[in-house]
């Protein structure tokens, strides 16, 4: 295995594959985000409990979940940073660290707007809520962390160790609606089986969270890029890319 | 220390505490809210753990089901007084069941309805009586088009407000 | 379609103000996240760019003063 990935931990290679997925990510992701967004604003029913309030779900539960995962992310490039110094694991680590910032709180903010109408407040101190803000400090402090330092190779390290211990907060996200008497309900799409909606609100659902994902692939891929040419600014080959026009 | 050190350190520290004090207070706040959380049975027999009896004129919360038929809605103001009984599965309603009683002075969120979930933040009274100066509505994790709701014999709808019942409260 | 008019979908059941702020808050926040990336992108690559031609620059009187040096000697 080590000797199939060893051709992508070249930085040269790296920048170039990623430049070469980003088009295809975004465009996917624009196609995705159009017809699923379209469809969850104008053609999903609405609840008959929430109305057209239910609308939000499409935007805050895609977020919530990608938050979760591009931090596991973000843990994973920062571990094999620290343990076997790959060097652009760190690059891709200081790359996810912004997309789950804003993921982290858009997911918040949609929250508290449908919390609002719904629950009757913008904010409870509740587990699930409580934990989801913590993530929030987490990746401001690993982006801190990431900026601290002009040694690019100590900022990592600090931010990986972090991100590393923050690990916990994934799992008190997850499970705060069963451990704890929270005023947020339990999980509707992540549950084994069948998800808990019909399927016309469901679809539309699949659509965004796709679409978002992929955002997300194609914002890291050009961050990415932009981490591994401070990184190696001293190396002939950015050099030569920086003063040629090609991307 | 020379400065670029200096700022590293500020940085680092003020991360770390900032962290700590965050997990602190949550970590307080978190306990405070499972300490003052009642279900009806436990203001009257006290809670099932500890044994601890909410006094009157404590601050409490207190989470249930809204019993069906008790809502009662003042005319010509926000107020409205409603009882709560534990939750069971399945959901259930006897006269018999340990219930408290709820009086608030607000706009109810949208999810409220008879059986429904509630979280209320008040002052214990006596009778079993809470004065509620917060009512929260708890969802559950299903949602459902309303035409299939409808087959099912599922119907809400959300508290509407008359212009005097809006206006009597000010 | 769920809405029969263009007004009754600006309207969302009476929710417009919390759905539309959901949605334009995103929006805002996602797109200020990618033209950031994009930016930061060309920024690093207008740094790098300018560090060469600085350095070719100097190069290149340090090597006309080399010249001048051995032809006036």
């Amino acid at each position: 295995m080590w000797k199939w990935l060893h051709p992508y931990a070249n930085p040269e290679v790296s920048y170039h594959f990623a430049g070469k997925l980003k088009p295809w990510l975004g465009l996917s992701s624009a196609l995705l985000l159009t017809v699923g967004l379209i469809w969850a604003l104008l053609f999903a029913p609405a609840d008959y409990q929430q109305g057209e309030s239910f609308r939000i779900f499409y935007i805050h539960v895609p977020s919530a979940i990608l938050s979760m995962s591009i931090y596991l992310a973000m843990a994973i490039a920062a571990l094999s940073s620290l343990v076997w110094q790959v060097r652009l694991a760190d690059a891709s680590a200081a790359a996810l660290a912004p997309i789950g910032a804003v993921f982290t709180a858009i997911a918040l903010l949609t929250g508290a707007a449908w919390g609002k109408p719904m629950w009757g407040t913008w904010w409870v101190w509740d587990a699930r809520l409580t934990s989801e803000l913590i993530l929030l400090f987490l990746y401001l402090g690993v982006i801190a962390l990431h900026n601290a330092f002009d040694d690019k190779q100590m900022a990592g390290k600090a931010a990986g160790i972090l991100a590393l211990v923050g690990v916990i907060n994934l799992p008190i996200i997850k499970y705060s609606v069963e451990w704890w008497n929270t005023l947020h309900q339990g999980p509707t799409v992540s549950k084994l089986g069948a998800p808990a909606m019909a399927s016309e609100m469901y679809w539309p659902f699949v659509l965004c969270f796709f679409g978002f994902a992929l955002l997300v692939g194609a914002v890291a891929c050009v961050r990415f890029q932009t981490e591994i040419i401070t990184r190696n600014k001293m190396r002939p080959w950015v050099r030569n890319l920086v003063t040629s026009e090609v991307n | 220390m020379n400065p670029r050190r200096k700022k590293r350190l500020t940085i680092v520290l003020s991360v770390l505490t900032g962290l700590g004090v965050v997990s602190g207070l949550v970590l307080y706040a978190l306990s405070q809210n499972i300490d003052l959380f009642y279900k009806p049975s436990e203001v009257h027999y006290g809670k099932e753990d500890t044994g601890l009896k909410a006094q009157i004129g404590q601050r409490l919360r207190v989470g249930g089901l809204v019993v069906p038929e008790s809502i009662v809605r003042d005319q010509d103001s926000l107020k409205v007084s409603f009882r709560l009984a534990d939750m069971k599965m399945p959901i259930s309603f006897s006269e018999d069941d340990p219930m408290i009683t709820i009086k608030y002075d607000g706009i109810l969120p949208d999810l409220f309805r008879e059986g429904q979930g509630i979280v209320a933040n008040g002052t214990l009274m006596d009778g079993f009586i809470i004065n509620a100066s917060e009512v929260l509505a708890k969802h559950d994790e299903n949602y459902m088009p309303k035409e299939l709701a409808d087959g099912a014999g599922e119907k809400h709808s959300k508290p509407s407000y008359s212009k005097e019942q809006l206006e009597g409260s000010y | 379609m769920q809405f029969d008019s263009f007004a009754s979908f600006l309207d969302m059941g009476g929710y417009a103000f919390y759905v539309w702020l959901s949605f334009g808050a995103s929006a805002a926040l996602i797109l200020l996240l990618i033209f950031s990336t994009l930016f930061s992108h060309k920024n690093a690559r207008a740094n790098i760019a300018r560090q060469v031609k600085r350095e070719q620059r100097l190069q290149q009187a340090q090597a006309q003063a080399n010249v001048s040096e051995s032809t006036s000697q």
